[in-house]
């Protein structure tokens, strides 16, 4: 019994440490790394308790992770198959047909992946950069620059965020129609440089940062700029990293936006592609390796973004705690 | 004091109006002007061809008759809301329970010291929070689709799954049904709100449960982050006392910890209803309302109204209809949380949570980036 445990716990805890941790605790090995061992050294000889978490941790592992397993395994399926064999993650006969298609190696161009791939690509980079540097300036200035109208703008700020997505539908509609901009990558952009929840967890860091050497910088006759770009932002580098995820997870992931002002096949994005992809107004025929494929695509740049920043997140926090 | 008074006209004040002013101008003209436009949109019977705001028999002020259509006047706009919030009403009954309830479970199991690959599985559960919802719509299309793995899994137990997407029966009915109550009996013909009292009752409809699950399996990581936040904040001493005293785990669990967890829980809660009035992306990928109008949620119906039926007024109307609810139970929320004396690490998880509720992706990784230095190994 022992045997079969102990196995299945190292991989988890590698699977842990290479992937996403997300703990202070196991990146620095040490303490913490020793303990539970010690303590699985006692427990072994009465351990139901510790077999029934595992037991319900891995069903719940399987149910979190099998569906994504599915997803990876169909979109090298054939469409057959796929019906056929919805729940082996054995592709068999392996079949590229689905990834040959998005990548437009065929000559069937009803689902123009790479297009929507590029789109994807121009909102994210051009939105995630716009916010990072708009959101920390209008936070900086709320949160420590005295000008007339400071205290109605944290008001108006903190209104605004309370606002729900789905409740915007009818009025960015609405704007982008008023002001002659509807379908056009304007559309797409401007309404999305600058985030109100931005704004406001910058504030928050900026209030929790000790003023002192911007004051010193100040004193040296540095232009409140100045002082901003190369005093305070290279201080700010933790709050900076979770911005930029925020961003581009947000932006990448972003769906009723450019659902509601755009209307050209050419704008469409990797999300409002394959929701007109799945929603069965693109090709004939379930097409479902297309369409795990295409969903897939989705889900690989967010996921490895999230991942590999998990760890560079840990180390900013820890050093955003001893500064603060 | 009086150095600040100089600063506000000085170059701090220009400084101040120049750093916000780019925010300020976009979050204006995109958000604010824009939620004005809809108001006045939402007391017209605009049509979508002609200049909103030009008046005419296609603009024309009509107070607020879009909103008592949807609540006193018999018609096509009433039945439309009253089933999407019979239909919110089951999903709210059923998928913020399991969700709790899953997501402290697998918190309880995560943050319990003697296992192994905690992070690996905290993980695991939580991956699903970050993806898109409509990628993850997506393939649960497919593992629900009628050759899909839901129902494979279910013919290897022997059971003929139903063809969920197009099985518009509610699993209440079906339940009334083993009684012997046939479609439609006599007692159910009392009207509430035009809508008869049979079809409130009708329960989810099967299409409705692939959602359910749906919601379940991607919120749970969030919340069971934010549990984790919460036991995190709990002092040891309690634990220890708890220990000496040789109380049973059970008994540490039901008066102890949950007792402790009261704001947790009651945030999840209140976070979980609030979610759900804003459910649309995964609608417009499974069916956009279909089969019956059985998924259909007051937030697609808002969309679908304006844009597909061109009745703008109405659409915007059922969308101000929802900000109200939303912004009465996030007072709500805020007042009790104020009274609870919340814990600082749940308090912040929660705030963030809270503001960036719109994107439940930014939640996510909100949640993420407040739990990352108090993982339950530090």
């Amino acid at each position: 019994m022992t045997t079969t445990t102990v196995p299945t716990q190292d991989r988890g805890a590698q699977g842990g440490n290479e992937g996403a941790d997300t703990s202070p605790g196991s990146t620095t090995g040490g303490p913490t790394g020793i303990e539970p061992r010690a303590d699985g050294r006692h427990g072994r000889n009465v351990n139901p308790k510790r077999l029934a978490g595992y037991a319900v941790l891995i069903l719940f592992a399987i149910i979190y992770l099998y569906p994504f397993l599915i997803q990876i395994a169909t979109s090298f399926k054939s469409d057959p198959e796929a019906a056929a064999h919805p729940l082996s993650l054995i592709p068999n006969p392996f079949d590229l047909s689905a990834w040959k298609r998005m990548f437009g190696l065929t000559s069937d161009t009803s689902v123009p992946i790479m297009t929507w791939l590029g789109n994807s690509v121009l909102v994210t980079v051009v939105i995630t950069a716009s916010r990072v540097f708009l959101d920390s300036l209008a936070g900086y200035a709320l949160s420590r620059l005295h000008f007339r109208g400071r205290r109605l703008m944290f008001a108006v700020l903190l209104a605004v965020m309370s606002v729900p997505g789905v409740v915007l539908l009818v009025p960015k509609f609405l704007i982008v129609t008023y002001l002659g901009i509807f379908d056009t990558y304007s559309a797409m952009l401007l309404p999305l440089l600058v985030d109100a929840a931005g704004i406001f967890i910058m504030k928050q860091f900026f209030d929790s940062v000790s003023v002192s050497i911007e004051e010193a910088a100040r004193m040296d006759g540095a232009s409140v700029f100045r002082t901003f770009w190369s005093v305070v932002l290279p201080m700010a580098r933790p709050s900076l990293i979770t911005l930029t995820i925020l961003s581009f997870q947000g932006s990448w992931n972003e769906f009723t936006h450019f659902l509601v002002v755009t209307q050209s096949p050419e704008l469409k994005t990797m999300i409002t592609g394959l929701a007109s992809l799945t929603s069965g107004e693109l090709g004939s025929g379930t097409q479902f390796p297309l369409k795990m494929g295409a969903a897939l695509l989705t889900t690989i740049p967010v996921a490895l973004i999230f991942f590999a920043f998990q760890r560079h997140f840990v180390r900013g926090a820890n050093e955003g705690g001893e500064k603060g | 004091m009086a150095k600040r008074r100089t600063n506000i006209h000085g170059r701090e004040g220009i400084a101040g109006w120049v750093f916000t002013a780019p925010a300020m101008i976009i979050l204006g003209v995109f958000l604010f002007v824009p939620i004005v436009m809809a108001l006045w949109v939402s007391m017209t019977n605009w049509t979508g061809n002609v200049d909103p705001f030009g008046g005419g028999p296609n603009a024309a002020f009509v107070g607020t008759r879009n909103y008592t259509a949807l609540f006193l006047q018999d018609g096509l706009a009433r039945s439309n809301f009253m089933q999407s919030l019979g239909n919110t009403f089951y999903y709210v009954l059923l998928v913020v329970p399991l969700q709790t309830a899953t997501s402290l479970l697998l918190a309880l199991i995560v943050n319990e010291k003697f296992l192994r690959g905690r992070s690996f599985f905290r993980t695991a559960f939580y991956f699903p929070s970050v993806t898109s919802s409509i990628a993850i719509s997506t393939v649960f299309l497919f593992l629900f689709s009628n050759t899909g793995a839901v129902n494979g899994f279910l013919k290897l137990l022997g059971i003929d799954g139903p063809e969920w997407f197009s099985d518009s029966r509610g699993l209440l009915h079906m339940f009334f049904g083993l009684f012997g109550a046939g479609d439609n009996p006599g007692w159910g013909q009392g009207e509430i709100f035009g809508r008869s009292l049979w079809d409130w009752l009708s329960g989810p409809s099967v299409a409705m449960c692939v959602i359910i699950v749906l919601a379940v399996w991607t919120t749970t990581g969030t919340f069971m982050l934010m549990f984790l936040a919460a036991l995190q904040d709990l002092p040891v001493e309690v634990d220890e006392a708890a220990m000496l005293d040789g109380v049973s785990p059970w008994q540490k669990l039901r008066l102890v910890t949950i007792p402790m967890l009261k704001p947790a829980l009651f945030l999840v809660i209140t976070l979980g209803i609030i979610g759900t009035w804003q459910v649309f992306d995964q609608i417009y990928v499974m069916g956009k309302g279909a089969p019956a109008g059985t998924t259909m949620t007051p937030a697609f119906l808002s969309y679908k109204t304006s844009f597909t039926s061109n009745a703008w007024g109405s659409g915007a109307a059922i969308a101000f209809v929802i900000f109200l609810i939303i912004v009465i139970l996030t007072w709500m929320q805020r007042r009790m949380m104020r009274e609870d004396k919340t814990p600082g690490r749940l308090r912040r998880a929660a705030g963030l949570a809270r503001l960036t509720q719109s994107n439940r992706g930014t939640a996510s990784a909100n949640l993420a980036q407040n739990n990352s230095g108090t993982g339950p190994e530090s």
